[in-house]
């Protein structure tokens, strides 16, 4: 009894949350392995001599009394070559490793290592032995992917002088590929990987302020509330408004080096599908499969709750690491929501004192400091690269004024409220243009005037001033029917319908709408606009406004774009005469 | 506190007297050697055995929730024993097929146990993302406002969302009857999961299998409204832990219908409540999500296996909220929902389908070319773009009259009629097939002017619509 006193064991079980005793052996977030089967969980409580821990897999037939291990360090993820194109559980563990060895189904227990050890990577180093080497620098590379080259960096922390580094050749993730000594003489073996906790920022030289845009190809998102390289986003909406076919599509679209998906306590399918696109979608940029720049991680919602809570920041983590070898990183995590009930879930268990709709009071400062990990910065390394994160919000009822969607619009700086009415009658994207909006539009203007077309401000203020003043009319509208406006008010809401139908409206199936690039965007909604002053004539020579809707080039104005690319102005240019030409015409026939 | 080993059970613990009796719950002290999650059995002096499951477990504190109830439950003479092992079924075809169950999977057919077979935990395990395969043939169901507008597809879970007396039942029974697939007809089962419904439901949709002659391929587990509450949590694991088994251990295509989730729902508070826990909204338990997940993600098709297991969730919204987090929370996790609604009912319309908040996921890979047919899906969104805006049309009409509104409105108030009566109205036995529900919509949307038809492209206009243009104007 005397040994096993000091071993310390369980000795209360309550779903995903297990208590043990003695707690002296253990830290605060320190790993821990629970019973016979070894399973991982994580110490989130110390309390005089309990330890509360958090478990990362189902808890059935577990027995108070069964040992519990300290790791010694706290919940990490290796980071290396072989993350690129994978899919992982909230934990790291790689599904598709597990695929083999299960079987269809998900079990728990002993997984081996989340990166392939017998893989072998062809290193090719940059520095040379006896240089002085410090935390976050590049040694070499490695090809990860057909389209990322996986830089190997100093871990943070680790600093000296190098002291023997292996030739360009073929290493596994288990070679030491180089040796560093420190100025106190102590020595460091470097592997392909290093392991880093996934509750702590990685280091960076300098915070930037975001000043690029990232492009999404979603026309309603880059032109009107634009979402910057280091940026925050959040996409609140209920079930079914889009939510996850919007991330979908910044995930194949977005122009980021790198995409992190986080599938946090959503459907498996939904995973699935992923899975299935990514592999065969071809970047609109380089051509190669989207999947070379995708990493996956999936604790879907009949997985263990407590990964669900720990893939956040196994994702964001992730995302930081590429950011740190200079690449411009987006995560999504679909769904916030899903994380932050999984904190209420064990708070509960933990019988604290619930604050809001009963999540934990620290629901706020969580989310903060998760928002907090995006950015444009300096890495270690004098690299420039970015995080930018994006998060879906699920909020109970599609009631905005609930806890997680009202703490996030405090962080993001982008918010995209999806709205269940417009989702209802299959608008698409359902992104209520009146209840959204970006922070960064003068952050990205420069960049459109520059690139893309110098009138960008004016079609832009132009286009959301016809909207804005569509729905003032509308409410009228709602009252005595349009038929009660007069016809320069009629041009009004005849051009927002265009507006909306033309170039808010994208559908994420249609093979060529599905990725409207910038310069597309441009095109489009100059075609648009001009067509809507020209309709500024008719009203003026008293023509009824039907009749502009009649000549041909009004079903060409709607096939646009879903027949253009954009990397050609010139069929755009000419719809443009064509509208003049037409219009023109109806003046004509009016006047004689 | 008396321990003893009871020589019937090997391996088992028997434990005497009850520490504390509360709502469905029992709590023991002294209780070793158990784990979190275990069956129990409890047999008061009657000697009447009621089985249980620890909730939750610490040195000394065994708490258990017992399905049938803790009525009549004695304290100190009351036995526990610990099984050791989770809630398991023993599952086959044979055995399983064509029979009646009680909730907690025993015979009320006066058949035999199933004893020949695989032993199973009810609770399942995920299925692996990377195992599973995207759910993508289309099932006729010959309903128009599902096939042309919110199409099921095999391993698709869609539930119907539901409100008291609607004719929720009607509708699954007419899918049952009805459901086939375009391409191929295999081996399929239906299992049928009641929790908490009245004893006539449950009868109506056993004649409903009897007449339509697939009773031999149907299981049904039954807990009625009289049986125990919390029973019904037992209920829909062991419907799918059966379905599970036929569909990727026999190859078998199967239909999951689980009628009423509200009651599931409500049986789940009930013992959170007892346990003291912290509530969410409206008192039901912040792990409803993942409860409900842990069910309704059962459902769907794996690699190389070539059955299925689709799932026709029933649940009734309380006050036919919508935000209720019944329907709320099962919104966020199936893929899609078919919401009846009471005024349509009201007007006599069968099936009450809202099209409008109703919704299939799935519909977008499960339809076109190669499937249903290659204008599917611009026609059933132009047929929503038309409905969202005939409604407002109405709306707007109930305020200044429909003479004042304009030659446009007035179209969309007779796409509206039209609408429910020729679209959404269909007899109970009345199975339409795709093509006749696609030729129906496209009549409707040429109801109105080409330049409201924003959502379909010129070429499908000129050669499905012009047709049915004819056709009406003659
Ligand atoms: N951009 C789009 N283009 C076409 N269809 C879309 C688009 N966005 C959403 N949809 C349709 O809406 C459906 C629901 O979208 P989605 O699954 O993204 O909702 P969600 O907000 O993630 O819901 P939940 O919270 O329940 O997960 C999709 O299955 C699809 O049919
Ligand atoms: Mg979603």
């Amino acid at each position: 009894m005397e040994s096993t006193a000091q071993q310390p064991h369980i000795t209360m079980i309550s779903g995903p949350v297990v208590k043990a005793r003695p707690a002296h052996r253990f830290s605060m977030n320190e790993m821990v392995e629970v019973g016979d089967e070894r399973l991982v969980g994580e110490v989130i409580d110390l309390d005089e001599d309990l330890a509360t821990i958090q478990v990362y897999e189902d808890t059935t037939g577990l027995r108070p009394g069964a040992d519990v291990y300290a790791k010694g360090l706290p919940l990490y993820v290796e980071l290396g070559p072989g993350l690129i194109g994978e899919i992982f559980d909230g934990v790291q563990r790689p599904l598709e490793v597990l695929h083999e060895k299960w079987g269809d189904f998900i079990r728990r227990g002993k997984t081996g290592t989340a990166l392939p050890r017998d893989r072998v990577w062809q290193f090719t180093p940059s520095v040379r032995p006896g240089a002085m080497v410090s935390p976050g620098e590049i040694l070499g590379e490695v090809p990860e992917s057909q389209l990322i080259t996986h830089r190997i960096l100093v871990p943070p922390g680790v600093q000296g002088t190098l002291e023997r580094i292996v030739p360009e050749g073929d290493y596994t993730l288990d070679d030491i590929i180089a040796v560093i000594r420190s100025t106190s003489d102590k020595i460091h073996e470097l592997k392909l990987f290093h392991r880093w906790p996934v509750r702590k920022i990685r280091p960076y030289r300098e915070r930037l302020v975001p000043s690029e845009p990232l492009i999404t190809g979603q026309r309603v998102i880059d032109t009107f509330f634009p979402l910057a390289r280091g940026g925050t986003a959040g996409i609140p909406g209920g079930f079914g408004t889009g939510k996850t076919v919007t991330q979908h599509q910044l995930s194949k679209w977005a122009d980021a080096d790198i995409i992190v998906y986080i599938g946090c306590g959503e459907r498996g399918n939904e995973m699935t599908g992923v899975l299935v696109d990514l592999p065969k979608l071809l970047d609109p940029r380089t051509q190669h499969p989207l999947i070379e720049r995708t990493i996956l991680i999936a604790n879907t919602s009949d997985m263990p709750v407590a990964a669900r809570e720990a893939s956040i920041y196994t994702g964001v983590t992730i995302a930081e690491y590429y950011r740190d070898m200079g690449y411009d990183v987006a995560l999504m995590a679909d769904s916030t929501s899903r994380w932050a009930e999984a904190l209420r879930e064990i708070s509960g268990r933990l019988e604290e004192m619930p604050a809001e709709e009963g999540f934990p009071a620290y629901l706020a400062s969580r989310l903060a400091a998760f928002y907090e990990r995006a950015g444009q910065v300096v890495s270690l390394a004098g690299k420039k690269g970015s995080v930018t994160l994006i998060g879906a919000v699920s909020p109970p009822g599609g009631d905005f004024s609930e806890p997680v969607t009202m703490h996030t619009k405090r962080f993001v700086q982008c918010f995209w409220a999806l709205d269940k009415e417009l989702a209802s009658a299959r608008y698409f994207p359902a992104i209520n243009y009146l209840q959204s909006y970006s922070a960064y539009i003068s952050v990205v203007e420069p960049w459109w005037t520059e690139k893309v077309g110098s009138t960008w401000r004016t079609l832009r203020e132009k286009t959301i001033n016809i909207l804005q003043e569509d729905s003032r009319l509308q409410n009228i509208v709602k009252l005595l029917g349009e038929e009660a406006l007069p016809d320069d008010q009629k041009r009004i809401i005849e051009g927002a319908r265009f507006i909306k139908n033309d170039f808010l409206q994208q559908s994420a199936f249609d093979p060529v709408d599905t990725y409207a690039g910038p310069e597309k965007q441009f095109l489009l909604l100059d075609v648009i606009l001009h067509f809507i002053e020209r309709l500024a004539d008719v009203v003026k020579a008293r023509i009824p406004l039907f009749r502009a809707m009649e000549p041909p080039v009004v079903a060409e104005i709607h096939r646009l774009k879903f027949t253009q690319r954009g990397d050609d102005p010139g069929p755009f240019r000419s719809i443009k005469e064509q509208i003049d030409k037409e219009i023109n015409a109806l003046l004509h026939r009016q006047d004689s | 506190m008396e321990t003893v080993t009871g020589p019937a059970m090997k391996g088992a613990l028997e434990y005497i007297g009850l520490d504390r009796i509360s709502g469905p719950l029992v709590v023991i002290s002294g209780v070793r050697g158990v784990g979190f999650g275990e069956v129990v059995e409890v047999v008061p002096s009657d000697g009447q055995s009621r089985q249980g499951r620890i909730l939750s477990i610490s040195e000394d504190v065994a708490v258990v929730e017992v399905f049938e109830g803790t009525s009549g439950l004695a304290q100190p003479t009351t036995r526990v024993r610990f099984l050791g092992r989770p809630f398991e079924i023993i599952v086959s075809r044979e055995e399983v097929l064509g029979r009646i169950f009680d909730g907690l999977g025993r015979p009320l057919d006066g058949g035999p146990v199933p004893l020949r077979g695989e032993r199973r935990n009810i609770n399942g395990l995920p299925i692996n993302p990377v195992a599973r395969v995207y759910p993508q043939d289309f099932i006729q169901t010959g309903i128009s406002a599902i096939d042309g507008m919110n199409t099921l597809v095999r391993g698709q879970k869609l539930p119907i969302f539901s409100g008291s007396g609607l004719p929720h039942n009607d509708l699954a029974a007419q899918i049952v009857r009805q459901a086939r697939l375009l391409t191929e007809d295999e081996g399929f089962a239906v299992i049928f999961g009641a929790m908490g419904v009245r004893h006539d439901e449950a009868e109506t949709f056993r004649r409903s299998f009897e007449e339509s002659g697939v009773l031999k391929n149907v299981a049904m587990f039954l807990n009625l409204a009289d049986d125990p509450t919390v029973e019904r949590l037992i209920t829909p694991r062991i419907a799918l832990t059966v379905a599970e088994y036929l569909a990727f251990e026999e190859k078998m295509h199967v239909l999951v219908i689980l009628t009423d989730m509200t009651n599931y729902c409500e049986a789940l508070r009930e013992v959170a409540t007892s346990k003291g826990e912290v509530p969410s909204r409206k008192g039901y338990p912040g792990y409803l999500y993942s409860d409900l997940a842990s069910i309704y993600e059962r459902a769907g098709r794996i690699i190389d296996r070539q059955g299925s297991i689709t799932q026709i969730a029933i649940l009734t919204m309380p006050d036919d909220d919508i935000t209720h987090p019944i329907p709320d929370l099962t919104g966020y996790i199936t893929e899609g929902q078919i919401v009846l609604d009471r005024s349509l009912a009201q007007r006599g319309i069968y099936p009450p389908i809202n099209v409008l908040p109703s919704l299939s996921r799935l519909m977008s890979d499960g339809i076109g070319e190669g499937r249903t047919r290659k204008d599917h899906g611009d026609l059933a969104s132009q047929l929503y773009a038309a409905y969202a805006r005939a409604r407002q049309v109405q709306r707007l009409a109930s305020i200044i009259g429909e003479e004042d509104l304009s030659a446009t409105d007035k179209l969309y108030l007779t796409f509206a009629r039209e609408f429910h009566e020729r679209f959404l109205r269909q007899g109970a036995d009345e199975n339409r097939t795709i093509t006749r529900t696609l030729e129906l919509g496209w009549e409707l949307v040429m109801l109105l002017p080409e330049q409201e038809l924003t959502r379909l492209k010129p070429e499908e206009i000129e050669r499905y619509g012009r047709i049915k243009r004819l056709a009406v104007s003659h």
